[in-house]
């Protein structure tokens, strides 16, 4: 007991949630930044050390369960969605992380991706998007852009690609929201937040795989670009981006324009909110080039959240109420069963 | 209960009858399965031994008054002991000409038809692909067996017409009328009947009473019409002393299950997907709540099978429930549980395969993939039940091996034993062995570290769950260094740990019972070596066989992976060894290949179980050949 109370005081630092273990990712992955932002984020949770859960898949990104210096299982390709729902399940208590990369959550375990937030476990759920399978070096994937030339697509990749964030909210996650991997602050802030959340936190991070696809999302990292190409949500502030600010989203209807904020008043800005799920649909689709040949900035931050009951406490809240009503059958009389008869 | 106004003369004198077959026949909406269920609950109680074998199609409602819509259900009652729901029947209940044509076949000569005559008419013998102007109630071509012409759809409706009951209530209380006529039959009580009426129709007064109206008509119409000159009384059993229920191999699997989590003090965890014949085990377990039984209904059999990795990770009793087609699936996740060293049970209730194949037919084709059907070699325990009852005990020691050995066990039942049910002196609490549990709750070297796949004397890592304060540590699916658990991709690692996984698998044959012989002496000129559910028919075959004067022995195995240490040295001393399988000869190739013994197999892949007189037959055979 005294060791538990001395080892309360000991404030942890992020080289504490680091393992002994030698990262392997390539130099330059985007993957270091995504693991030095949870490790930094992590001291400062309030979640006791043991209490925190990696799950990962298969792919470059599933390492990282191998990197942090907690509980940590690294399972098999697509199913990590699945197991965190019976570790959820079966201990409310914990603080589970599915780490997870496009390949892996939204092709082979694309079905549990959308069940797990369609049941809204509260796990934080990371899928590391970089737009190719890089484990086994260079096949496109369910997010590259059509025309992607990879080794298995010489001629152009014919695939329409996902837009995880879309796919996300269709499937009722009740927390949406996409950060990258050049934007540490940015990152630290939308884990926090996800940490926050009660139910399927889902977070899209853009990272950069510099061997098989460089520099994907580099205009919205890029100081010449960054501004025009991404828009950072905020929730309750108008909806602005530009090289200087100059430039705003509109909202006609249900028709998104960017507006020159020369010429139209900021009151009259599409203002984010979180909670709004009919305006995340539209925000989520600034994806593609979006109607009338507009192109939109891709945003970055909270997309969507709501409150719904979490699955795990449902259950336990079944099993009390249950428990009380009707009281435990005891082992006895599950054996004997209610028609027996004796033979003498 | 006012049953009948006749004086006891007039009643037909029951004649005393050892054992009798009753099949009941009809569409899949005639509730043939419930009545057969309530027929055998009241034999059950009334302490008679029996064995069940409910035989109905896949589709819920195939197009009515059709072969393929014919839904059958079998109960074998005795006054002695029974050991299978019986090759041929005794009495037929025939709802329709579809269900007569399907089982006359199997009625003994001179056997009793009770044909329903409504469901005889034009339309039903035309959908029951009968000629055209054929109708076997009138074209005498059942002159050897006595047929009992009942309109049972005329009297139902006559008997409850003037309830408030509507057409579509009166048309579902026949099978009531049925029971009714078939429980004066067999000298047997209405009240259990009446019970389980009132129950289930609680909420419903005016269906509970029409079922039971309907329930007494057909006792009375039997009592006063004269037309049954044949009554059967099967006298209660003289079986072990003891406190008996009747019980469904399903539904033992799921109290054992249950049974297993109390003794090792765990909650249960069962994460599945439904799939026939597997799914009552589902129902049932999602009904112990209150027990901290958990049960998740997840979105595939993967997930399933992975939502109780997690479950097991986490320190639970985890299980997952399914059938071929579902085993297939899970076939990856296995291995992970496998490298993992994690406990978890697997129960695969075996249908007739590949592919869809015959879902509701019974069959033990999936022994083969249960022993290997994992990529690389990732070797487990494999667990059979042998009879309904046994399904208790067998997934109850699955459930003990997989947590105190730290490894995914497959426990194998198939649809003949999970659907079937007999009497069951089922135990009490006291009775069951205890399962032991320890998880680490602090570091297991001498200098305070933790290695998470450091084994004990039976090669057994610790269990630590999430949440214990000091022994964060990472699993994986990678191969691993023994004892730190850590990544390691060398050579001779990676032989080292194959072998120890295997040894791990093996070592538990220090903690199973030594095989037996069940029938029959040991160096018995025969014996017969079974496992799963062809225990019934070669149970009676050989003991008929035995008591005929034939050397032959019964050996039937619970462990078929490993198996048990002296089975090889037992089966060296018999002269000829025969094993009957619902395959093509799995168990034989697993023999053969171990033992180096000349092993004979006798297959049936035909969705069926064996027969008692096919096993005889197949055994006096190989015995003279």
């Amino acid at each position: 007991m005294e060791t538990i109370t001395l080892n309360k005081n000991v404030t942890l630092g992020p080289k504490d949630f680091a393992s002994n273990m030698d990262v392997k990712w390539c130099p330059g992955c985007g993957d270091y930044s995504i693991l030095k932002q949870v490790q930094t984020i992590f001291p400062d949770l309030g979640v006791p050390k043991e209490d925190f859960v990696f799950v990962s898949g298969i792919g470059c990104s599933s390492r990282f369960t191998y990197y942090m210096d907690t509980y940590g299982l690294h399972s098999i390709h697509g199913r990590a969605a699945a197991i965190a729902s019976g570790v959820k399940a079966s201990n409310p208590n914990l603080s589970v992380w599915v780490i997870s990369g496009d390949g892996d959550a939204l092709s082979i375990g694309g079905n549990h991706f959308i069940h797990l937030m369609r049941k809204n476990f509260d796990v934080n759920y990371l899928v590391f998007n970089n737009q190719i399978y890089s484990l086994t070096k260079g096949q496109y994937s369910p997010t590259s852009e059509k025309g992607k030339v990879t080794k298995t697509s010489p001629f152009g990749s014919i695939d329409e690609p996902f837009n995880p964030t879309e796919l996300a909210l269709g499937a009722k996650a009740s927390f949406v929201s996409r950060t990258l991997d050049r934007d540490p602050n940015h990152m630290q802030s939308i884990l926090k937040r996800a940490h926050q959340h009660k139910g399927t936190s889902f977070v899209e991070v853009y990272q950069n795989c510099p061997v098989f696809n460089d520099g994907a999302f580099f205009p919205f990292s890029d100081k010449e670009t960054k501004k025009d190409e991404a828009i950072f949500l905020e929730h309750g502030k108008p909806l602005v981006f530009g090289q200087n600010g100059e430039k705003g989203i509109h909202l006609n209807g249900l028709t998104p324009e960017i507006v020159d904020l020369n010429n139209v008043c900021t009151n009259d800005l599409w203002v984010h909110d979180e909670n709004d799920k009919t305006k995340a649909n539209l925000i989520a689709r600034f994806f593609d080039t979006c109607s009338n040949d507009v192109h939109f900035p891709r945003p970055f931050g909270v997309i969507y959240k709501e409150d719904r009951a979490v699955y795990e406490y449902m259950m336990e809240q079944q099993i009390e109420q249950l428990t009380t009503q009707k009281g435990k059958t005891s082992l006895n009389k599950i054996l004997s069963g209610d028609k027996t008869w004796t033979i003498a | 209960m006012e049953i009948t106004d006749k004086s006891k003369e007039r009643i037909a004198k029951p004649n005393d009858v050892d054992k009798i077959v009753v099949r009941f026949s009809g569409d899949s909406g005639d509730g043939m399965q419930l009545t057969g269920m309530q027929f055998t609950d009241t034999a059950a109680l009334f302490g008679n031994d029996l064995s069940t074998f409910p035989d109905y199609p896949s589709e819920i409602r195939a197009p009515i008054g059709t072969i393929a819509g014919v839904s059958g259900f079998q109960v074998h009652i005795g006054s002695t002991e029974i050991y299978t729901p019986g090759d041929s029947y005794d009495v037929i209940l025939a709802m329709n000409a579809a269900a007569l044509k399907v089982d006359l076949p199997r009625l003994k000569r001179g056997g009793v038809i009770i044909a329903n005559t409504q469901g005889f008419d034009n339309k039903n013998l035309t959908l029951a692909k009968y000629p055209a102007g054929v109708n076997p109630l009138e074209d005498g071509t059942l002159a050897n067996y006595i047929v009992h012409h009942v309109d049972v759809t005329k009297h139902t409706k006559e008997c409850l017409i003037n309830t408030d009951l509507g057409t579509k209530e009166i048309e579902r209380s026949k099978n009531m009328f049925v029971l009714g006529l078939l429980y004066w039959m067999f000298d047997k009580p209405l009240d259990n009947t009446i019970n389980f009426i009132n129950e289930k129709f609680g909420r419903k007064p005016n269906i509970a009473a029409g079922n039971i109206k309907a329930l007494k008509a057909g006792w009375n119409y039997a009592d006063h019409t004269e037309i049954f000159n044949t009554r059967f009384h099967v006298a209660p059993a003289k079986l072990p002393p003891g406190v008996y229920r009747n019980i469904t191999g399903n539904h033992a699997t799921a109290i054992g299950l249950i049974a297993a989590a109390e003794k090792a003090n765990l909650p249960l965890f069962l994460g599945s997907y439904p799939i026939t014949p597997a799914t009552d085990i589902l129902h049932e377990l999602s009904k112990y709540k209150a027990n901290n039984v958990k049960t998740l209904q997840a979105e595939d059999e993967i997930a399933a099978i992975c939502s109780a990795i997690g479950a097991a990770y986490t320190g639970n009793l985890a299980i997952t429930t399914t059938s071929g087609p579902g085993l297939s699936l899970k076939t990856e996740a296995l291995g992970l549980a496998t490298m993992l060293e994690l406990p978890l049970v697997v129960v695969n209730v075996q249908r007739g395969g590949p592919s869809t194949g015959l879902p509701t037919k019974t069959e033990q084709s999936d022994l083969l993939m249960a022993m290997y059907g994992r990529h690389g070699e990732a070797p487990l325990p494999v667990i059979a039940a042998s009879s309904p009852s046994d399904c208790f005990d067998a997934v109850f020691d699955a459930c003990k091996i997989a947590v105190e050995h730290m490894t995914p066990v497959i426990f194998l039942s198939d649809g003949y034993i999970a659907n079937g049910s007999e009497p069951w002196r089922f135990p009490t609490e006291d009775d069951l062995k205890n399962i032991t549990v320890n998880f680490l709750d602090k570091p297991n070297t001498e200098d305070g570290l933790l290695l998470p796949y450091k084994r004990n004397e039976f090669f057994v890592r610790p269990w630590i769950k999430p949440g214990t304060k000091g022994l964060e540590h990472r699993i994986g699916g990678l191969e691993k260094q023994d004892e730190t658990g850590n990544v390691c991709y060398e050579a001779i690692n990676h032989e080292k740990m194959t072998t120890l996984r295997a040894n791990k698998i093996k070592k538990i044959e220090d903690c199973i019972p030594l095989a037996e012989v069940a029938t029959g002496s040991e160096n018995a000129s025969i014996c017969v070596l079974g496992w799963g559910s062809t225990f019934g028919s070669t149970k009676a075959a050989v003991k008929t066989l035995v008591e005929d004067g034939y050397d032959v022995a019964q050996v039937h195995l619970r462990y078929i992976n490993p198996f048990p240490k002296n089975l090889g040295e037992l089966l060296h001393g018999f002269d000829k060894i025969l094993i009957p399988e619902m395959n093509s000869g799995q168990l034989l190739q697993l023999i053969r290949a171990k033992y180096l013994v000349p092993a004979i197999g006798y297959s049936k892949v035909q969705g069926l179980p064996f027969t008692v007189e096919e096993m005889k037959t197949k055994i006096i055979e190989t015995l003279n050949a």
